[in-house]
């Protein structure tokens, strides 16, 4: 196992339903060791939650695993039953924080009994709300958030309040590996850093030991991780140390990336920046080429024609020719 | 001076009130007073449930303010007729996927722009002025003309509006939070055509969003707001990077940078 937590390989899994066969996931390999902080950005509709639904085994209806691996911890996601998934390996293990997390808390029971509820089912011993709710306060005190937070009904918290509970709750058995979707997304600035900080937190306590981190925000994944992966449409197309990847882009679809954000820098003003033309291909029918080579500025015949190889280029795992991807390029 | 004032807010004030037998007052805008002037771009920025919308869809007249008066051209907006008003004052929101009925291909909007103005356009006459104005944004009108919204993204939705304001051709155009549910890489395609309105089409634009960097990047001036309060307006360089009000200095370091690191 070589001290990965997380494993993929060559993972494809594809959306079924009357509109055809979508290719969300395409063939992406990834490793997670441990004390790693892995970020994986890219646009709307690329794939990342569908990728982060993979790898932890729990796919919405019309996603279907396809073929290849996901090894976390010694369990093959896809080839153990689902009872033994959601009872060993999730929470455990793993704990997915999906982007949808604000529903995941009950409605009718106050956080404590929630919690009550959750340590009954995982351990299947008899805890009484009392001594659920004082290895929660326990818990919740380590990081630093406040006890109230217990007593009260989800809809009495913040939105930046309940996203930092609900970390909580799902790190409360320790697992080694915490995968969040989006988990910055639709808070303000200031609970956006204060989630972040619970997040970097957590894993020097020691909580958890790895994390991925799902996201479309580059400025916030620079903060939070240090090997950041680009997606786009299903594929992988650059992974790096992220002071790399955002510094110093090597693939085309990065470099237009980081070309249209906009830092909050006094220099920002001072030039029109510039978009990416052209439109996310549909994947129901990916180009037989390149992916991004419709939108790519160095694209040429071959391109189009045959998918470019996975290669390392300055420390970096790009998919694109070496030609276009050197030094003087 | 007054000359070149498009819009004035003067201590705009709007509660929210709920309940027939025991009232509660929710305060949306306090005292909210600015003025945006013509071929301008004015920010309103703060957290969510400051009070921004609350502001921008008083000056749509989506809802009647508390107190306080709305001044554009110098009259009173509740004066003009309403047709008269939205002829003059537009608007584009956060949700593209809302603002197009499902049912209709998106020539329906455009068209219907029309049925705003007051001289009466023949059916090839809207035609021509819609290709013309897509044409002007940068679009391709063969590509876009006939389509279904499911079949655009986000980008070329919100682009699409503002095409849909350009036949208008308001003398303000409220942005609210438009840019915040589509991608980086398509958001600036969005933000450049505003910023053209601007330059090109001398048309005065209040752009309302959340995002600081944003702002710092289209607007002039911008007024950050915190519970209903304006805390703090003057240009976008002053506030952002020589912030006076804890707030606003607050609300910059929260913002992640990309070309360094926090300590944390």
């Amino acid at each position: 196992m070589n001290g990965n937590l997380l494993v993929v390989k060559d993972l494809k899994g594809y959306y079924r339903g009357t509109f055809g066969v979508i290719r969300a996931v395409d063939g992406v390999s990834l490793q997670v060791g441990e004390s790693d902080r892995v970020g994986i950005a890219g646009e709307s509709g690329c794939g990342k939650t569908s990728f982060a639904q993979l790898i932890t085994g729990t796919t919405t209806p019309l996603l279907h695993y396809e073929s290849g691996e996901v090894i976390a911890d010694g369990f093959n996601i896809w080839k153990i039953p689902p009872e033994t998934l959601r009872k060993e390996v999730k929470c455990k293990r793993l704990s997915y924080v999906p982007q949808a997390m604000l529903n995941s808390l009950n409605p009718v029971r106050r956080i404590r009994e929630f919690i009550a509820d959750m340590l009954r089912d995982r351990t299947g011993r008899k805890y009484s709300v009392e001594e659920a709710s004082e290895i929660a306060a326990e818990h919740f005190e380590k990081l630093g958030l406040d006890k109230r937070v217990l007593d009260v009904y989800p809809h009495e918290l913040s939105g930046g309040m309940m996203q930092r509970a609900i970390i909580a709750i799902s790190t409360m058995a320790s697992p080694k590996l915490l995968i969040t979707d989006e988990p910055t997304s639709a808070l303000d600035v200031t609970s956006q850093r204060r989630m972040i900080e619970l997040m970097m937190d957590i894993q020097r306590k020691g909580i958890i030991k790895s994390l991925v981190c799902i996201s479309h925000d580059l400025a916030a994944l620079n903060q939070l991780c240090d090997r950041i992966v680009i997606m786009y449409a299903g594929e992988f197309v650059e992974e790096g140390k992220a002071d790399d990847v955002i510094n110093n882009p090597v693939h085309p679809y990065t470099r237009a990336l980081m070309n249209s954000l906009l830092p909050l820098e006094p220099q920002t003003k001072d030039k029109l920046l510039s978009c990416i033309g052209g439109v996310v291909p549909d994947l129901r029918n990916p180009p037989p080429g390149c992916r991004f080579g419709p939108r790519c500025e160095k694209c040429t015949k071959r391109c189009l024609e045959t998918e470019p190889p996975t290669i390392e280029v300055r420390g970096r795992i790009v998919k694109c020719y070496p030609e276009s991807v050197s030094e003087t390029a | 001076m007054t000359e070149n004032r498009l819009l004035e807010v003067n201590d705009l004030t709007k509660m929210y009130t709920s309940g027939y037998v025991r009232t509660v007052q929710v305060t949306g805008a306090k005292k909210v007073s600015f003025n945006v002037e013509r071929s301008e771009v004015f920010c309103l920025a703060g957290e969510s449930g400051s009070g921004k919308t609350t502001v921008g869809n008083a000056i749509l007249r989506l809802i009647k303010p508390t107190s306080g008066k709305i001044l554009l051209d110098g009259k009173d907006a509740y004066s003009y007729d309403k047709k008269a008003y939205w002829r003059k004052v537009q608007a584009i929101f956060q949700d593209p996927y809302s603002s197009f009925n499902f049912f209709y291909n998106v020539d329906k909007p455009l068209n219907d722009a029309f049925d705003l103005l007051e001289q009466p356009t023949s059916k090839d006459e809207r035609k021509k002025i819609i290709r013309s104005t897509l044409e002007t944004i940068g679009m391709n009108p063969d590509e876009i003309m006939g389509r279904y919204p499911h079949q655009l993204s986000g980008g070329q939705m919100q682009r699409l509006l503002i095409a849909r304001s350009l036949i208008i051709h308001p003398n303000l155009l409220v942005a609210d939070e438009s840019t915040s549910m589509i991608d980086a890489s398509t958001r600036v395609a969005v933000l450049n055509e505003l910023l053209r309105l601007k330059q090109v089409e001398k048309m005065s634009v209040l752009f309302i969003t959340h995002d600081l960097s944003q702002a710092y990047y289209i607007g002039d001036r911008i007024a950050i707001m915190k519970n209903g309060e304006i805390v703090e307006q003057g240009t976008v360089k002053d506030v952002i990077f020589h912030s006076q009000h804890p707030y606003t200095k607050d609300l910059v370091a929260s913002v992640p940078p990309i070309h360094e690191r926090w300590k944390i």
